[in-house]
């Protein structure tokens, strides 16, 4: 993207001044060598989602903003309903509350180093991973509405995860305002088996080493030591979410001129916040947050059982869990009067500053945790909120990485086994049931997440706290 | 991006999206390149000639208009893979009146035998596009993966 055609706030910041359609402006948080990397497309959706009816200050992207549908993912949008806001299942993606989760082990890397190919090998067998694969656990119809009301809640009481988990997950671990009667059968058809299954392409389990601290106090209040492992879980609400946009987009898409919606873009689909239509969706993506949230609880009672076979004694703690692809309903300050705005974050971490009131009150003073991914042969990062967020894209953060190259292209430039020997001479184990899914997945396919991190902290998004180092990879 | 058509024998490519998978067939009817696009789904996950046809499934849907019947295809290919978890490896498709009525062949994905790379998600509108050109038609998305 050419620098020169933005309006530059500082080194850190960029502005699209209103034009054509556009209601508000547009806002990019980048440093010139992220801004020049970024595709002209996000410019061009980012315009477009400035241009929807009830958004509010700025559309915003974020430093690892790439080329989406509709909306840019890293694109952070929030729509006022008494203004006319929509909410659009485009905006939010096809798999709802895709998200991350940390743990933390207390264990030394030298106690893992000894026996990393056997925990390697029993995590791999006992995660399902990979296209076709299925989980231990079948929903009858029932328990699928309890899930979907239930979340994170629900697996817990269901035994399949920790109460103590909860308070460190988004929403308390349940959305509130699921309406399961609004996921149709072949969304429910999608998920009966799906459940505790970590899926495929940029979804992972890894075991990692706290590498570096940017902030020791912070990091203690965390759980985090130097040295110790970490355990570090990717993925989303499975075939149920995809199947939720999969439907809702296509409605959208059909019934936008019944709402007088002209969209430069059909992937915009959107509805209105108070329409029959808006509200639908907000139910079913609601409870499709609730699915992903239950799933990555199993995943982590999974893996507890595995690392208690190993390490007796070892109490895998629930750092954080935060959500990627969500519209949530949220109380901002918008000129200075208290609103309650529809926030969609396509590809974007919330990350509220300290103080805020959702936060568990050990977090209050520290802000929220925001959890950065990068590539399997890379670093991941854990941040926190800070108060400058509260006034930056209405506390939210990057998410990880972003691609720099196209699956095909990785394919054809790196071979899986290649790959594989190559992490394992720098001690990274990978598992994986494909290894074209690995070559496609290939740290050199990838960007330098470490550029974005410190870009979000610059930008004041998010400040970072540690640097974490992959040990282990399990890869769908 | 405007793809030129260079032969009239139907075939799919795969074109290129930063973060996902770009599907496309060709054919000289409407019903062969939608065959195509859909077999460039199944290339998402495996070669499409390793999928033995041992295995067939009906897929029917109706839509306003020709690119929402190629999304709304692609889609309910997408949910047969996932719930039935099968590859496909053939598609015969009839399309008369925006009614599509299509037979699929194909197996189970067998962990071990198969090594699917990546698990497609969704059909998108994004460079969604069903054209007849001058050489044949031409039907594309790109995927969610």
């Amino acid at each position: 993207m050419e620098a020169a055609k933005l309006t530059r706030i500082n080194d850190f910041t960029w502005r699209i001044e209103p034009h054509g359609a556009t209601r508000v402006p547009a806002v990019i948080y980048a440093d010139s060598n992220l801004l020049h990397g970024m595709d002209e497309m996000v410019e061009r959706q980012l315009s477009n989602v400035a241009a929807l009816p009830g958004i509010v200050r700025a559309a915003y992207a974020m430093p690892d903003a790439h080329w989406g549908y509709g909306f840019p993912i890293g694109g952070v949008a929030a729509f006022d309903p008494a203004q006319g806001g929509v909410v659009s299942a485009g905006g939010v993606g096809f798999d709802i509350s895709c998200g991350v989760r940390t743990l933390t082990t207390g264990l030394k890397t030298a106690q893992l180093r000894e026996i990393a190919d056997k925990l390697a090998d029993t995590l791999y067998a006992r995660i399902p991973a990979g296209v076709a694969s299925t989980g231990a656990i079948t929903l009858d119809d029932a328990e699928m509405t309890a899930m979907l009301q239930g979340g994170a809640r629900w697996a817990v009481a269901r035994g399949w995860g920790d109460e103590r988990d909860l308070a460190r997950i988004e929403e308390a671990g349940c959305m509130a305002g699921a309406d399961p009667a609004q996921v149709s059968p072949k969304a429910r058809e999608r998920q009966r088996r799906e459940m505790g299954t970590l899926g495929s392409g940029n979804h992972y389990l890894e075991v990692q080493r706290v590498e570096h601290l940017y902030d020791e106090k912070a990091a203690r209040a965390l759980g985090l030591r130097i040295g110790e492992v970490v355990v570090t879980i990717h993925c989303g609400s499975r075939g149920l979410g995809h199947q939720i946009g999969t439907e809702f987009l296509r409605e959208m898409v059909i019934r936008a001129p019944e709402f007088g919606l002209e969209l430069p873009d059909r992937e915009l689909a959107c509805a209105p916040i108070e329409s029959e239509l808006g509200r639908r969706y907000l139910g079913a993506m609601r409870a499709g947050i609730n699915c992903a949230l239950a799933n990555r609880e199993i995943l982590t009672h999974l893996t507890r059982d595995v690392f208690r076979e190993f390490f007796p004694d070892a109490s895998l703690e629930l750092l954080y869990d935060v959500s990627h692809n969500t519209c949530k309903e949220e109380a901002h300050l918008l000129e200075g009067r208290p609103r309650r705005l529809f926030v969609h974050r396509k590809g974007a971490t919330r990350a509220w500053w300290p103080g805020h009131e959702d936060l568990p009150p050990e977090l209050r003073p520290i802000g929220q945790p925001v959890l950065i991914g990068g590539s399997m042969g890379t670093e991941s990062y854990v941040l926190l909120g800070c108060e400058s967020g509260r006034d930056n894209a209405w506390g939210s953060a990057c998410h990880g990485a972003g691609r720099r190259m196209g699956r095909n292209q990785a394919a054809r430039h790196w071979k899986g086994k290649w790959v594989v020997k190559k992490l394992a001479e720098q001690g990274i184990l990978i598992r994986s049931p494909s290894l074209r899914g690995v070559a496609e997945e290939a740290p050199g396919a990838y960007k330098d997440a470490s550029a974005v991190v410190e870009c979000a902290e610059q930008a004041g998004l998010a400040r970072r706290v540690a640097r974490l180092r992959p040990m282990i990879c399990i890869k769908g | 991006m405007n793809p030129q058509v260079t032969s009239l024998s139907p075939h799919w490519e795969h074109f290129h999206h930063g973060a996902d998978v770009g599907v496309r067939g060709f054919g000289r009817t409407l019903e062969e390149a939608f065959a195509q696009a859909a077999l460039a789904v199944t290339a998402v996950m495996i070669p499409p000639g390793e999928a033995r046809q041992k295995e067939s499934v009906r897929i029917e849907c109706d839509a306003p208009d020709r690119e929402i019947l190629l999304v709304d295809f692609l889609n309910a290919v997408i949910f047969e893979i996932s719930t039935r978890k099968l590859l496909l490896g053939r598609f015969d498709v009839r399309i008369s009146d925006g009614v599509l009525r299509a037979q699929a062949w194909g197996e189970t994905a067998e962990p071990g035998r198969h090594e699917p790379a990546v698990e497609p998600k969704g059909a998108t509108f994004t460079q969604l596009k069903v054209e007849h050109t001058p050489e044949g038609w031409l039907a594309q998305c790109v995927i969610d993966v």
